[in-house]
């Protein structure tokens, strides 16, 4: 490459985004440190510590950078649905090659170095979305342009999903804010959102998950064949209104309202009118979706109902085992309120680097990892948490800008992509530290502890830059 | 178009704004007013202490308290706490010296300032009432409660096994193990970890820089309490048990008796033993070492870990396999002359009458008439046939739980074994052997290996007339309804029932018949054992002394197997105890009669100027 063309790079590099990225990457790092210091190895450089391979996963991290940008932007966009058959090629090799860490079967081993793949596989999904989008034949409300959307989601989802990471595996739903500036409907990204919430409260309450899918699926079926359709529209907003607001008190004020009884209560109640649209406006076939959906579930809370009162605690455990589902051994929330002592007790301006108590104790766990929060809640304080969120924010909303900048529509579908994963990890990550969100293993990305998560993080946003780099120009 | 997507960034960005400013509201309020949270050095501090659950209790059959808890308390200090304190006070109270403060308090700084580590294991309460008076005036120190096994018994030790602190292998392995927890190591406690351990819980304290508890932080709301085990009974008879100890007492060897009908364990001991309190508790770690060097080797569990060859009681299963094959039936008879001689080749008997039928040839044990037997079973169909024969019989043999684990619910056990043709192929050349060369098979002397276990499991087998439930010892579980289904499915063997009733009557002869039976001794008045004696060759002494039995005849109650090693004929040691055991369990007590045989046996001392057990 030649000289002018580096330093053309170099120049229209967003260094804003490069600085939020530094600064943040930086913090991270010394919050690794804070969070598994010990007093044997003072030094923040010692190698044999998690602190010390953070440095060296960083320094990696500064060489993959340079590599990208000087890479030019075309071969994205030429390799990008290679790059997507690649890494579904290593997710279908790690199920049978890869080792086995914390029950999940994602990692590959090569030489004392993990990696895994799931992580990666968010780049190149959404490089072969940006591409296949970004067609000027194609509109995203075709069915045909929905549904190979949806499928090339689904792909690498599903193998996650076979790997046992759930929390890795439920990212790719963020990928709607993305498909929403593309062309879905509002009332969709409404829907799309209630149904984030909806499936992540299914981890912890199990029986909703049937539930939310079939309501979902009927809605949509009702909304395609309905000639009145802003009467769905309506009514499905309604409908999720109520429960996002319950779910919302629930959450934000720890209530302990029995969720499962509202959200029964709500579609139960919903039944009149719905007898009324069926015969007044529509005709039967409404009638029968929602009846076919409501005795679906009832039976899937029968089936819950019978598993909690009638199955002997052996065969509740053989169930459990071939369903996939752990317990968490010490105690539903027991985490969680580890995590809320440190963060409150870290008070205005918090306790000061290196000062916890809480975090070194090993009482919350995943120090390092997914609850790095933690160690910046309670020896920064409510200052040093506030700002890192804000330092979030002002990434997310410059992604915003940059992507709206974009001459191409595949540097645009691109960037919205970036901004889609990067803003489901802060909130689901952050969430679950303060209490709101439930216990997904999802890292927050630039500052949690591990080679791969930074990595692929990095190449995610900075693939962006660099064809923001190029922004004056088609890339396809 | 340029309208339908101008307000969507707008919106995805307001989204984004809003989720992380409900974030930072929720952090305002856990940070700034949820006072409770907050601490600092000088104020409040916040101590975390681990509520160990009691292991779960183990009872016997007749719900006898095998193994409790104790309470003993350990010193845990926080090296970053820690101020000038009175050391000589210290010590005086702990029992310890200024040398060990000095030594713990470089330890435990050199892990970690922030964290409670352990400064001393396993004091009294004594002791703990007395330092808990004075904490206030040892800052960083504090004591947590801990559990350790009592053995109200003294014995058993091999049965019950112990509990130590779990070592950093498995605590790699399991996270569910932390650094100082206790884990059963062996026997039962081991066996039954996963019950007996139940869970740990944690209790939270507000302590001020006084050291003093202030009171549970937010009302205990974060607490979580420990959950005890739980109990188990198990199928031992602790009686039984005690009494079998007492038999062997300076002997070596081994006593297994097992519940024909159900495969329930209702004793088993290993000599030379130890009083299992030995490794519970401070003095664990050089106990254990005293015990790894006793050349008696007390540790080694001889009933399920001695393997030795079965000896003669083995004649048992050739008669059952020589009639499912059709080479015996309960007239076939052949004569000895001291011994069985085919050419140069000579394997001697001892003096009996002749010539003897298939029930005589088990109550006398004539070696010559299952040399006859062994070589018919191999034989029978030419010389073609011999692999698959021989093939046949090592399957009929391991259908009776020989020559392989038979997976009890107890650690450690080993296989015993059963030799297959590539073995012989390996020693004597591929298919360049005979039925001559193995002829020690016939009377359990050749390259079979067995342990007392197996024997246990053999005799069950023979007195259910061909089938047998995995050994074990749990019986009931807390709270559950069930044991697992594979300790009452029964097991069948590859023999027809119908020819066990004459090798049972040949071991009835043995005990109860006239001259020339071989195990007159352990005959006892309307109990109607059945026996038979072996004698396992030992290349490095005097031989081992086997003895099996079952009775009643009909209907049994119970099956046993006795080993005692350096001890001779079967007949002189092994059988006396076997029947001891058997009229205890039936009877409750021993007959005045046979006072005299129980006598000598507990006054035997077999083990002659060896360095005696614990
Ligand atoms: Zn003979």
């Amino acid at each position: 490459m030649e000289k002018r063309q580096v330093s053309n790079i170099l120049e229209s590099l967003d260094w804003i985004t490069v600085g939020l990225y530094l600064l943040l990457v930086l913090m991270g790092w010394l919050n690794v440190y804070a969070a598994v210091y010990n007093e044997d190895y003072h030094s923040i450089f010692d190698i044999s510590q998690r602190y010390g391979k953070q440095m060296l996963w960083i320094l990696a991290a500064v060489l993959l950078i340079i590599i990208i940008l000087l890479i030019d932007v075309k071969i994205y966009v030429f390799f990008s649905y290679f790059i997507y058959g690649f890494v579904i090629l290593l997710l279908l090799l790690v199920l049978t090659l890869g080792v086995e860490v914390n029950a999940s079967k994602s990692w590959f081993e090569i030489a004392g170095i993990r990696i895994q793949p799931a992580e990666f596989s968010k780049v190149a999904t959404i490089l072969a979305l940006a591409n296949y989008l970004s067609d000027p034949n194609r509109r995203l409300l075709q069915l045909k342009t929905l549904l190979t959307t949806l499928i090339i989601i689904a792909i690498p989802m599903g193998l996650i999903l076979l790997q046992n990471d759930t929390g890795t595996a439920i990212v790719f739903v963020s990928l709607i804010f993305m498909l929403y500036r593309e062309g879905l409907p509002g009332w969709i990204l409404f829907l799309g959102f209630m149904a984030i919430v909806v499936s992540v409260l299914a981890l912890t309450k199990p029986f909703i998950v049937p539930m939310a899918v079939i309501v979902i699926i009927a809605l949509i079926y009702a909304y395609s064949i309905s000639k009145q359709k802003d009467d769905v529209k309506h009514f499905s907003l309604g409908f999720f209104t109520i429960i996002g607001i319950f779910v919302g008190i629930k959450y934000l004020f720890s209530l302990s309202i029995l969720l499962e009884w509202i959200v029964m209560g709500v579609i139960l109640a919903s039944l009149p009118l719905l007898v009324y649209y069926a015969f007044l406006k529509r005709g039967a076939k409404m009638l029968i979706i929602w009846v076919i959906s409501i005795s679906f579930i009832l039976f899937s809370y029968s089936i819950d109902y019978f598993y909690d009162n009638f199955l002997q605690p052996h065969q509740k455990d053989r169930i459990d085992h071939v369903l996939g589902i752990n317990f968490d051994p010490q105690g539903a929330g027991y985490n969680v309120h580890q995590s809320k002592i440190a963060i409150g007790s870290g008070g205005f301006w918090g306790k000061g680097f290196l000062q916890g108590t809480q975090t070194k104790f090993d009482f919350v766990p995943e120090q390092s990892t997914d609850f790095i929060f933690c160690t910046i809640g309670e020896e920064w304080g409510f200052v040093g948490s506030t700002t890192v969120i804000m330092l979030f924010l002002a990434l997310l909303i410059r992604i915003i800008i940059l992507a709206e900048r974009q001459r191409s529509h595949f540097s645009r579908i691109y960037g919205y992509g970036v901004f889609s994963i990067l803003f489901f990890h802060v909130a689901i990550n952050i969430g679950m530290t303060i209490g709101i969100t439930p216990v997904i293993g999802i890292p927050l990305p630039f500052f949690s502890y591990g080679g791969s998560s930074l990595w692929a993080f990095t190449i995610l946003l900075f693939i962006f830059l660099r064809l923001d780099a190029n922004r004056r120009f088609l890339v396809k | 178009m340029k309208d339908e997507y101008s307000n969507k960034p707008v919106i995805i960005g307001a989204i984004a704004v809003a989720v992380l400013f409900i974030y930072i509201v929720r952090l305002f309020i856990l940070q700034m007013f949820e006072t409770q949270y907050h601490e600092s050095a000088t104020s409040n501090v916040l101590r975390l202490m681990v509520q160990y659950p009691n292991r779960g209790l183990i009872y016997d059959r007749n719900n006898n308290l095998l193994v409790h808890n104790e309470a003993v308390y350990d010193v845990i200090v926080i090296p970053r706490q820690v101020k000038e304190f009175d050391t000589a006070e210290f010590c005086k109270i702990l029992g310890i010296d200024k040398d060990y403060v000095q030594k713990q308090l470089i330890a435990t700084r050199r892990y970690s300032r922030l964290k409670p580590s352990i400064f001393l294991k396993q004091i009294s309460s004594y002791e703990n009432a007395l330092f808990v008076e004075k904490n206030y005036k040892f800052p960083g120190f504090y004591t947590q409660t801990r559990a350790i096994r009592k053995y109200p018994e003294h014995n058993s030790a091999h049965l019950l096994g112990y509990v130590g602190e779990v070592s950093d292998q498995i605590i790699k392995q399991d996270t569910s193990y932390k650094s100082g927890d206790y884990i059963g190591i062996n026997g039962l406690e081991r066996a039954y970890e996963h019950l007996l351990r139940g869970q740990k819980g944690v209790e939270i304290f507000l302590v001020d820089v006084h050291n003093r508890i202030k009171g549970r932080f937010k009302e205990g709301k974060y607490d979580k309490p420990a959950i005890p085990g739980l109990d188990i009974q198990i199928s031992i008879d602790a009686n039984l048990q005690n009494y079998g100890e007492q038999l062997m007492r300076n002997k070596l060897g081994a006593i297994i008796a097992v519940e024909p009908s159900s495969g329930e364990i209702l004793c088993m001991v290993s000599a030379p033993s130890f009083d299992p309190n030995l490794l519970s508790g401070r003095e664990r770690t050089s106990n254990y070492r005293m015990l790894e060097l006793d050349s008696l080797k007390p540790l080694f569990n001889r009933a399920l870990q001695a393997q030795y060859p079965p000896g003669s009681t083995f004649k048992l299963i050739n008669a059952l396999v020589g009639q499912q094959v059709n080479v015996l039936n309960p007239n076939t008879t052949y004569s000895c002359f001291g011994g069985y001689t085919v050419g140069r080749f000579h394997l001697g008997c001892h003096s009996h009458p002749s010539p003897l039928r298939l029930i005589e040839s088990i109550a006398m044990s004539c070696n010559t008439y299952y040399c006859h037997v062994y070589r018919n079973i191999l034989d029978h169909q030419g010389q073609i046939n011999f692999r698959k024969n021989f093939m046949a019989w090592a399957s009929m043999v391991k259908s009776f739980g020989l020559g392989d684990k038979l997976g009890l619910d107890f650690p450690f056990e080993l296989p015993g074994f059963i030799p297959d043709t590539s073995f012989y192929d390996r020693r004597f050349g591929n298919k360049r052997w005979v039925s001559l060369n193995i002829i020690s098979n016939s009377i359990g002397q050749g390259e079979i290996l067995t342990t007392p276990l197996q024997m246990a499991n053999m005799a069950c087998a023979i007195a259910n007339r061909g089938y047998y439930y995995i050994p074990h010892f749990i019986k009931k579980i807390e709270n559950q309804d069930h044991i697992p289904e594979k300790y009452t499915t029964p097991i069948h063997t590859k023999i027809d029932p119908k020819y066990f009733p004459i090798v049972i009557e040949g071991m009835f002869q043995a005990v109860n018949g006239g001259a020339g039976s071989t195990a007159r001794v352990a005959r006892v008045d309307g109990l109607d054992i059945c026996g038979k004696t072996g004698t396992a060759q030992n290349p490095h002494g005097k031989d081992h002394s086997i003895f099996i039995a079952f009775a009643p005849k009909d209907n049994p109650k119970i099956a046993v197997a006795v080993y005692v090693e350096n001890a001779g004929f079967g007949a002189t040691w092994s059988a006396p105890i076997a029947s001891l055991i058997i009229e205890r369990y039936l009877k409750g007590e021993i007959s005045p009669s046979r006072k005299y045989l129980e006598d000598r046996i507990l006054q035997a001392n077999l083990i002659d100027g060896k360095a005696s057990g614990i």
